[in-house]
């Protein structure tokens, strides 16, 4: 067709990329690409000159010299002798261990609170419409900074720990003289095996085998039980009555975990103090407990909101229903409301998690050495490399969050109503 | 539509940006204001009172350049910077100078691009802790949790300093002093280490600055001094020879006081050549005649200024110490003026 | 005999008052005995809750009550709850934040100059109050148009010319683009935009001087490191949602397009943005945009922090926007197509109009979010109201050792306006609802 008419004219041709349907968007599409493609161009141009005029180069070489600095907090090993890229992968971790935690605390509070603020209750679910918008309402770090300042000033110190010698007495006292609350970490008990299986020393950190043992005898007995709990259905389904199953459960679950348990010889080693600190023990810092505390109660008031508006979506008759089927207002709940509801909440979920891993990035307001604390804060600090430190980091932070709402997804996938 | 008054503004800022001069010092004149970079809130050295007015002793050094480029000590726009972005803030020509404790290093010089244009306190790295501690000596700290201020050099020298002694310690970090101050005071770690200037200032400022002590070893030297970027010499010597000026007038006697005197002429030729009375040093630098004249007028000698921000007669209570003359036994020595 | 002449059957005439219900049944102790201790889980609930407000209260209550407004210093606030509370009490200093309670509200704004942030602030709530509310007229709107470049004026002060050049550019732009929009919607815009840059770049130098002779009207300049606390947060949290909803609002349409390049630039964009902590962006804007820009180019750190965050929320306006644009029903964009309209006309005239208006409480979520956000700020040494401004209030010797003040001050302003505004959003979320039934 085009060729009957591209003899007359260039402008005709030229209008044409613009007023024809068949070639508009091409011709949108080629000025986006060249526009944005000229905008990159342009910053890197500009970067790689101002790197000239600064004399500087980019090279992730610094990744691999001594770093110096301690971490107070660390999942895998590391001293101040190790690189820059252990100290990175440390923070990382830290990073990724409060998150972590801080979403599963946070859905557990959301779910707790949520539900808690449709009591018929009054004064309870007043309190948690104050909690709620309390902690919704004013800016997280302003939570961290107060779970922090909270922590530091109404534990005691653990020299009050110490036994007076004049009056026989400590001031502050272990709980179950196991547990220290001080106004610098908390002190917990370690756990060691007498029969170790050993360690593997992979690249990254070592690898406990008992932990290993573990897990996998878990996972075994967690695969036992489902099989059990099918079976149990598949004989309701045949003869309507369900067999008994709560006593076999809890003995596939927990009886080879503690055969497991005996036949390593676990321990447990209370913390006791030497000198200025608890030793011995594990101490949990306070600066990740603010942190923790701060983010799961501040995400926390988000999801209960998220849980509330999921259970009040689903439909009154669904309650009604259940009612008529003879279930009590517990199982009616569990059974019929809370699956319904879930699938309005797990997309706003996904988004609050993604939420506090990015909030954690706030750690550096306590003291807690995640990913910029380490990377983005000392190394950078110390190196001068702030353009390869801060693109790496973000680069991270992308890609945790991808994980995050990819796994996710997959979950919302998995519950999405079926339909037929 | 309102992005676009965003582009404009963009398009104008670099506009006005690219027809930016050479050298900082047009940069300087140009604009009519010094920009210094200064800490955020540090006791003494930098801090904003209710109305916004910056005063210290780093800011007493802003003050002097700006009356020294400027004619007029008041020409300076603050620009707090924090421990990350404080050199990047230099660099990128963010502001003109540095006056913000900053530690003078090997690699801050050379691989920030930078250059440091002397020392205006002599510090070192120290503890505090409690007294009903027991502890004297910082050999006692094996074991302790000491409080510690990232992204600062002091991080590096507590590792070094435990390394070395064999000993071993928890970090635990801080984002500012503010914060330390408050952990170290609520007991969170055994010691508070920072650079021996902030010890005493922080100690001062306390309830009960009689239950701590500072113990008595210094585990580093910090040399603060102000810096500016890396390649402009000439800008560099200005903020140099003006601190210098301060250094010489206290060595000369030269305060605010009688400098009015002094500048008329006196018999000393060293002080003559400062004042711009006798010779043209003013105009080597590019800067007017009595140039120094301006710079100590603005807040007073090396010594006026010691005394009136950090020394001992403040609440902070800081002696001369290393930062005394040279002529006292001090490491204040200016080159001389001629 | 005479006993059935007497045995007149008693019929009563008149009914029976009702007897009062039972005392388990009314008032108070009804109401107690449903709503706290309705069932023993009920009990422990109610027990425990008054237990945490029992405890909370007898906890702060003294603090608060022996707290001091008037002291020169922390010390001076010490004395005087030692003198009056006794030795060992403890209380509130409250006397720092009516010391200091203007850097809170404006940083360094010059204190003879307050009146106009503040007027800035009343005009903004009249600016915003037509979008908000649609009972309020609509030539309001137009005034809403005008404010940004009023606001930036009062605010910034200096010469009003040059904001007025902004307007005339935009102008301009508008003017070419009703010439252009005859040759089609897209050319229209290229030539608006084109018109509006050639406008910004040649005109303003000369006539800004010219006028500024002629006409010198004229506030006093403040400079932006001045800005601080609550100023500070208000500016960065309204001037970034602002510039960035016609941003989000594109790129919500990029991310619906049908053309595949456009479609995965905003994707991209919008995920990036998404994926990454603000902290991190702030970074950039403090350390890395003069990498990114032509050498030597260095303009006001607000200004760099209000791009990145601009940036920031446009992809989270554009989110809000795709899910209200998603919420139309399919037949309004089939309408509008049967009308004849082109892309433009039926996105402008039919589509956006609706979508923005459900959009209207996701955009206030977002501006809360954002306000909240502004406090990172503090972690590129500019001065907002949490952490900077208490920071430096405490670098202050005689302020030296206040804490929880600060918090509490601080949090309580957030609290109120946040709260005002989640309160709207939901009103106009219930008010939608029941336009759409």
């Amino acid at each position: 067709m085009t060729s009957a008419s591209d003899a007359p004219d260039r402008g005709f041709r030229l209008s044409q990329l613009i007023y024809d349907t068949r070639y508009r968007s091409l011709t949108i599409q080629v000025i986006t690409l060249i526009v944005v493609m000229g905008a990159a161009g342009w910053l890197v141009d500009n970067t790689i000159q101002n790197l000239r005029v600064l004399g500087k180069d980019f090279n992730f070489g610094f990744l691999d010299n001594r770093a110096g600095y301690d971490i107070a907090q660390y999942l895998i090993p590391y001293t101040n002798d190790d690189t820059h890229a252990r100290a990175m992968l440390v923070g990382l971790l830290n990073t990724i261990w409060v998150s972590l935690l801080g979403c599963a605390t946070a859905t557990v509070i959301g779910i707790f609170v949520g539900v808690l603020r449709l009591s018929k209750n009054w004064l309870v679910a007043r309190l948690m419409t104050v909690y709620v918008e309390t902690f919704r309402n004013v800016p997280v770090l302003l939570w961290i900074l107060v779970a922090m300042a909270v922590l530091t000033e109404i534990t005691p110190a653990p020299n009050a720990y110490k036994v007076n010698p004049a009056t026989g007495e400590a001031s502050a006292s272990m709980i179950l003289d196991s547990i220290a609350f001080t106004n610098r970490y908390t002190a917990i008990p370690s756990v060691s095996f007498e029969r170790s299986l050993g360690v593997i020393d992979t690249a990254l950190a070592p690898v406990s085998l008992n932990v290993l043992a573990i897990v996998l005898v878990l996972a075994g007995a967690i695969w036992v039980n489902r099989r059990l709990l099918a079976h149990a259905s598949a004989v309701q389904d045949a003869t309507g009555a369900r067999p008994v199953t709560w006593w076999k459960s809890l003995l596939i679950l927990l009886g080879p975990l503690a055969l497991l348990l005996a036949a390593l010889g676990f321990q447990l080693h209370g913390p006791t103090l030497k000198g200025f600190n608890f030793t011995g023990g594990t101490n949990v810092s306070n600066a990740f407990v603010a942190l923790w505390a701060g983010l799961s109660l501040y995400t926390g008031a988000f999801i209960a909101e998220i849980v509330r508006a999921g259970i009040l979506a689903i439909s009154k008759g669904q309650t009604e229903a259940a009612f008529a089927l003879g279930l009590r207002p517990g199982k009616t709940m569990r059974l019929v409301i809370l699956p319904q509801a879930l699938r309005v909440i797990v997309p706003p979920l996904i988004s609050q998690f993604l939420n506090l891993t990015k909030n954690s990035s706030l750690a550096i307001a306590v003291g807690y050495m995640d990913l910029r604390g380490t990377l983005g804060g000392i190394t950078l600090n110390q190196t001068g490399r702030e353009l390869e430190a801060i693109l790496l980091m973000m680069l991270i932070y992308l890609a945790i969050s991808l994980v995050i709402s990819g796994v996710m997804n997959l979950y919302n996938h998995k519950v999405r109503l079926k339909e037929r | 539509m309102k992005k676009s008054v965003f582009f404009g503004t963009l398009v104008a800022a670099g506009l006005t940006a690219g027809f930016a001069s050479a050298t900082t010092l047009e940069d300087v004149k140009a604009r009519g204001v010094l920009n210094c970079g200064v800490n955020t809130g540090l006791v003494g050295f930098a801090a904003p009172d209710a109305n916004g007015n910056w005063s210290g002793f780093d800011v007493a050094l802003c003050k002097a350049v700006a009356a020294a480029v400027l004619g007029d000590p008041s020409k300076v726009k603050y620009v707090p910077t924090t421990g990350q972005t404080r050199f990047t803030a230099l660099t990128s020509g963010e502001v003109d100078m540095l006056a913000r404790n900053s530690t003078w290093t090997f690699s801050r010089d050379t691989d920030l691009k930078m250059d440091f244009a002397g020392v205006n306190y002599y510090d070192g790295q120290g503890f505090m802790v409690r007294k009903d501690s027991g502890i004297t000596s910082a050999k006692e700290l094996d074991g302790a949790s000491v409080c510690i201020q990232t992204g600062t050099t002091t991080e590096m020298n507590l590792a070094d300093y435990f390394k070395s002694n064999n000993m071993t310690y928890q970090p635990i970090a801080v984002d500012s002093n503010a914060e330390g101050e408050q952990q170290y005071l609520a007991g969170a770690c055994d010691a508070y280490t920072t650079d021996a200037s902030g010890l005493a200032a922080t100690r001062a400022a306390y309830a009960d600055p009689e239950n701590h002590i500072i113990l008595p070893e210094i585990i580093s030297k910090e040399p603060l001094g102000p810096a500016v970027r890396h390649g402009d010499s000439q800008w560099g010597d200005i903020v140099r020879w003006t601190l210098f000026a301060l250094i010489a007038a206290e060595e000369y006697g030269v305060t605010s006081a009688n400098i009015d005197e002094l500048a008329k002429g006196t018999e000393n030729p060293e002080i003559n050549r400062l004042l711009g009375v006798e010779g043209d040093l003013g105009p080597m630098t590019g800067l007017e005649k009595d140039w120094a004249v301006k710079a100590i007028k603005a807040g007073g000698n090396y010594g006026e200024i010691f005394a009136a921000t950090i020394g001992e007669s403040t609440p902070i209570g800081l002696a001369r110490g290393l930062n005394a003359q040279w002529t006292q036994g001090g490491l204040m020595y200016a080159p001389p003026f001629r | 005999m005479s006993d059935t002449s007497h045995s007149a059957v008693f019929v009563r005439k008149t009914m029976l008052p009702p007897e009062p219900a039972p005392a388990r049944q009314t008032g108070l102790s009804k109401w107690v005995r449903e709503n706290l201790f309705s069932s023993w889980l009920n009990t422990i609930l109610t027990l425990a809750g008054i237990a945490v407000i029992w405890g909370l209260a007898s906890h702060f209550y003294p603090w608060f009550r022996h707290g001091v407004w008037n002291a020169a210093s922390l010390p001076e606030c010490r004395q005087i709850i030692a003198a009056r509370w006794g030795e060992g009490a403890t209380g509130a200093c409250w006397a720092v934040i009516h010391a200091r309670w203007t850097q809170f509200i404006f940083g360094f704004y010059p204190p003879e100059l307050f009146w106009r942030p503040v007027l800035t602030f009343g005009l903004m709530l009249v600016a915003v109050a037509p979008v908000l509310f649609t009972q309020l007229p609509r030539g309001m709107l137009k005034f809403s148009v005008v404010f940004p470049l009023l606001a930036i004026w009062l605010l910034w002060g200096g010469s009003i010319w040059p904001v007025v050049m902004i307007a005339a550019g935009f102008a301009v732009g508008y003017l070419v683009a009703r010439i252009l929009a005859h040759w089609g919607m897209i050319l229209a815009i290229l030539g608006a935009v084109v018109a509006a840059v050639l406008f910004w770049i040649f005109v303003p130098g000369p006539v800004d001087e010219i006028l500024g002779r002629v006409a010198p009207i004229a506030l006093e300049p403040v400079a932006s490191r001045q800005f601080g606390g609550f100023l500070l947060a208000i500016t960065l949290g309204a001037g970034g949602i602002a510039m960035s909803l016609p941003l989000g609002i594109l790129l919500a349409l990029g991310r619906q397009s049908d053309m595949f390049l456009i479609k995965t630039f905003s994707v991209m964009f919008i995920e990036f943005i998404r994926g990454v902590p603000l902290i991190t962006l702030l970074f950039v804007a403090s350390l890395l945009l003069n990498y990114f820009l032509p050498p030597g180019t260095n303009f006001d750190i607000i200004l760099r922090v209000m791009i990145l965050v601009t940036l920031f929320s446009a992809a989270y306006i554009a989110e809000v926007i795709r899910g209200g644009l998603a919420a139309l029903p399919r037949g309004q964009y089939e309408a509008a197509d049967a009308l004849g309209l082109d892309y433009w006309k039926a996105q402008r005239l039919v589509i956006l109009p609706q979508a923005l208006k459900i959009s209207i409480p996701g955009i206030v979520s977002t501006f809360i979010g954002m306000f909240k956000d502004t406090t990172l700020v503090t972690f590129v040494g500019l001065f907002e109201p949490l952490k900077s401004i208490p920071d430096s209030i405490r670098a202050d010797i005689s302020w030296k050792g206040t804490y929880w003040e600060h918090f509490i001050f601080v949090g309580a302003i957030f609290f109120i306006l946040n709260f005002s505004m989640s309160r709207y959003s939901m009103y106009l979320e219930r008010k939608l609802k029941r336009d759409h039934r």
